[in-house]
């Protein structure tokens, strides 16, 4: 019973130990995370839902195919391949570390004709003199040698960098720390969502899942523009904020611009710029009509839709308006209104009146001239709230992982022995990474080791 | 001179470059390899050109820029890397007819960019208005262009095998003459790969520090991230197979191929077929 227990353990522990379980993860989280970018995530657009069989739509939320990274069965994935990595260097670790602590001192003769890398050297001085020539000179071109005497022979064993064997589980662990950062975020921090029109403030967010948030503070929106380079592709999104507590600005964070790729972050919890919007607050239009036989010009204000009659009978619908004409009505740019012009008795003409352009404004019309001067409508800016206190655990680990991946791939442990007998020594090589840099290192030593004279 | 005109060059060079490339390896005449390598890198001379010139035009525009903004830019970029590493393959270890099979990759990207794509420069739009677009565009290119040389040294391991397989004889002559031994292929394959697995995870990790930095969220399961972590899973998985018996070889060079093939769904594939944040300006047209 004893043995069969034992054996069940070891097989387990075998089981999360072996390479070919990391093979068969790395290609499994592999081709099932392509499920996750080929099928909606998260809330499902109803167009998907009208084009999609029942039955296939039950199967696939069943399956967790809509929210597969945090499906019970993606997850598990990563657990096991987390106990994967942990146990591979649990396993191994000991080895790794001996292998550096207690490096082969002495070279059998399996090793010494399994490395391709040697040279000999006759000298006809005595043996203790080429032992203490040959130590020298290692610890002068390569490093200080560790001397044993074995069967009448002296083995000179010099290492460097032994530690970069350690670079590949400073990957595995970077990944764990990765993990936990995420971990971290997901517990302790949030992301959300606040829209803030402009002149106003806010004290709270809406959160992922619907509910209203408090923020411990306020952001004011000072105000919120818009530029576009001459194409009419947009160049900037900015919105003027300032923190508020007990409704005093906060200093240093007073009038602070936020534009995509310049978030601002108070008391852990930053905002970035993400969308924008007209208020449907306020709203009014203000429209200039001017008798084209001279005269002062007329100001009315109207809503968008609205139809106003002027003095002669005349009627005009505002049909919309934009705070920038450019995508509309390329080669302008500023505000400008779409309206519908009805003079009595005969048929509404439509046309766009601009704020920066009156020669062009002039051009349309008939006795009067329609203008356009903007609107008291406020816009407002849409934020992203978030705070992830694991964030920094998550660049740890990707520093770590850096570092580990350097280490790993570009490092090398490189050995020398020189076994010294009577009337000759001969040198060895060898190293874990990069043959080829080594070998030329090693032909470089092999010239200056055949010029010793002992 | 514009840079315009440069690209155009550089693409017939490479076009040269890799029809002289075909001509040594079925003449086997070792100064035809020669040439394809001197064309190719004149290409690349011209292309470096080129690419500074359309640096300093984006600024006389008045919308200055790193070349790197949209998919016009990342595909000259792209074959730009890919000859830029296969000249450090052929000095470094004196294989030139790998570049038989990693040309054509350079060329094909350069003939699709002239001649299929909108080369304007544009202004950069708010997205990317960031200092991280240069780092996480070149690390991710200089990966792919590894990942590149290695499929296409992987291509002629399979070939050899598939032949030398054949051809029962040890006399697998011809063509297979100039293919350097397998071990070696085998061993190139890892190299390159070894240079472009810590490109592709530096890239992956500038691309999360860029997307905490502008949306607050370093991983969000967008399309293209997840790609790039498909192909960062089959890379890790060549390099651990490389450590196991039996998933040496030809195995390897299998995964080495369908790890191109992914990276080349997660550049292209992701943007012509799936919708997410990279949609690159909608640089083709």
């Amino acid at each position: 019973m004893a043995t069969t227990d034992r054996s069940f353990i070891t097989n387990v522990w075998d089981f999360f130990c072996s390479l070919k379980l990391t093979l068969f993860l790395l290609i499994s989280l592999a081709l099932t995370s392509i499920i996750g970018t080929v099928l909606p995530q998260g809330a499902l657009p109803p167009e998907y839902v009208a084009q999609i069989s029942p039955a296939k739509l039950q199967i696939y939320s069943k399956l967790g195919f809509f929210d597969m990274y945090h499906s019970w069965w993606f997850i598990t994935l990563l657990y096991i391949f987390s106990l994967n990595l942990i146990s591979c260097s649990i396993k191994r670790l000991p080895h790794v570390f001996k292998y550096i602590s207690e490096p082969t001192l002495i070279l059998g003769e399996g090793l010494r004709n399994s490395f391709p890398l040697k040279k000999e050297l006759s000298f006809s001085g005595p043996v203790e003199k080429g032992v203490e020539r040959l130590s020298a000179f290692l610890g002068k071109e390569f490093s200080t040698p560790v001397i044993t005497e074995h069967n009448g022979e002296y083995h000179l064993f010099a290492q460097k960098t032994a530690w970069c064997r350690l670079g590949v589980y400073v990957v595995h662990f970077s990944i764990l720390v990765i993990f936990i950062g995420a971990i971290i975020g997901s517990l302790a921090g949030y992301k959300g969502f606040v829209t803030i029109v402009e002149g106003t403030s806010v004290n709270s967010f809406e959160g992922r899942n619907g509910q209203n948030m408090p923020l411990g503070f306020e952001v004011l929106c000072e105000k919120f523009n818009v530029e576009f380079y001459a194409t009419g592709a947009p160049k900037e999104f900015r919105s003027t904020l300032t923190v508020l507590e007990n409704g005093k600005p906060v200093p240093g964070y007073s009038q602070v611009k936020v534009i995509v790729n310049e978030p601002m972050t108070y008391k852990g919890i930053t905002f970035y710029q993400s969308s924008y919007g007209q208020a449907s607050e306020g709203g009014e239009h203000y429209i200039t009509v001017t008798p084209r036989s001279g005269g002062t010009p007329e100001k009315i204000a109207v809503r968008e839709g609205v139809t106003a009659t002027l003095k002669d009978g005349t009627t005009f619908k505002l049909l919309e308006a934009t705070q920038e004409v450019r995508a509309f009505a390329p080669g302008f740019s500023g505000p400008a209104a779409r309206i519908e012009v009805t003079r009595k008795g005969s048929a509404p003409q439509t046309f766009i009146a601009f704020k920066n352009y009156p020669d062009v404004n002039a051009q349309r019309g008939d006795a009067l001239i329609f203008g356009y001067e903007g609107t008291s409508a406020k816009q407002y800016t849409g934020l992203q709230v978030a705070k992830d206190p694991g964030v920094w655990v998550v660049w740890l680990g990707c520093a770590l992982m850096v570092i580990g991946i350097g280490v790993a791939f570009f490092m090398s442990h490189k050995r020398i022995w020189v076994v010294v007998s009577k009337g000759h020594a001969r040198m060895y090589g060898n190293a874990s990474k990069n043959q080829a840099a080594f070998q030329m290192q090693f032909e470089d030593l092999s010239e200056k080791f055949h010029e010793i004279k002992i | 001179m514009t840079s315009s005109m440069l690209f155009n060059v550089t693409t017939f060079t490479y076009l040269i470059s890799m029809l002289v490339f075909f001509a040594f390896l079925a003449s086997k005449n070792k100064s035809l390899g020669l040439a394809g390598s001197f064309i190719a890198y004149a290409g690349l001379a011209v292309q470096t050109v080129a690419i500074a010139l359309r640096w300093k035009e984006s600024y006389d525009m008045g919308v200055g820029h790193a070349p790197m903004s949209n998919l016009y830019e990342s595909i000259v970029f792209f074959s730009w890397t890919i000859i830029l590493l296969f000249a450090y393959i052929d000095i470094r270890y004196k294989y030139r007819i790998v570049g038989a099979f990693v040309v054509p990759f350079a060329l094909l990207g350069m003939a699709w960019a002239q001649l299929g794509m909108n080369t304007g420069i544009e202004p950069l739009v708010p997205a990317l208005q960031s200092n991280w677009l240069l780092y996480h565009v070149i690390t991710c290119f200089l990966g792919y262009a590894a990942f590149a040389v290695a499929c296409g040294i992987s291509i002629m391991y399979l070939i050899k095998t598939a032949i030398e397989g054949t051809s029962s004889s040890a006399s697998a002559g011809g063509l297979l003459s100039l293919f350097p031994p397998l071990k070696v292929l085998d061993d190139l394959n890892y190299r390159s790969i070894m240079i472009g697995f810590p490109l592709l995870t530096l890239g992956i990790i500038t691309g999360a520090a860029w997307a905490n930095y502008a949306w607050g969220t370093y991983w969000s399961w967008d399309p293209k991230e997840t790609w790039s972590l498909i192909v960062w899973f089959v890379y890790a998985a060549f390099l651990h197979a490389r450590i196991t018996k039996g998933w040496v070889g030809k195995r390897a060079a299998w995964l080495s191929v369908i790890g191109f093939a992914a990276t080349i769904f997660c550049y292209l594939g992701v943007n012509l077929f799936l919708s997410g944040l990279h949609s690159y300006g909608g640089g083709s047209k």
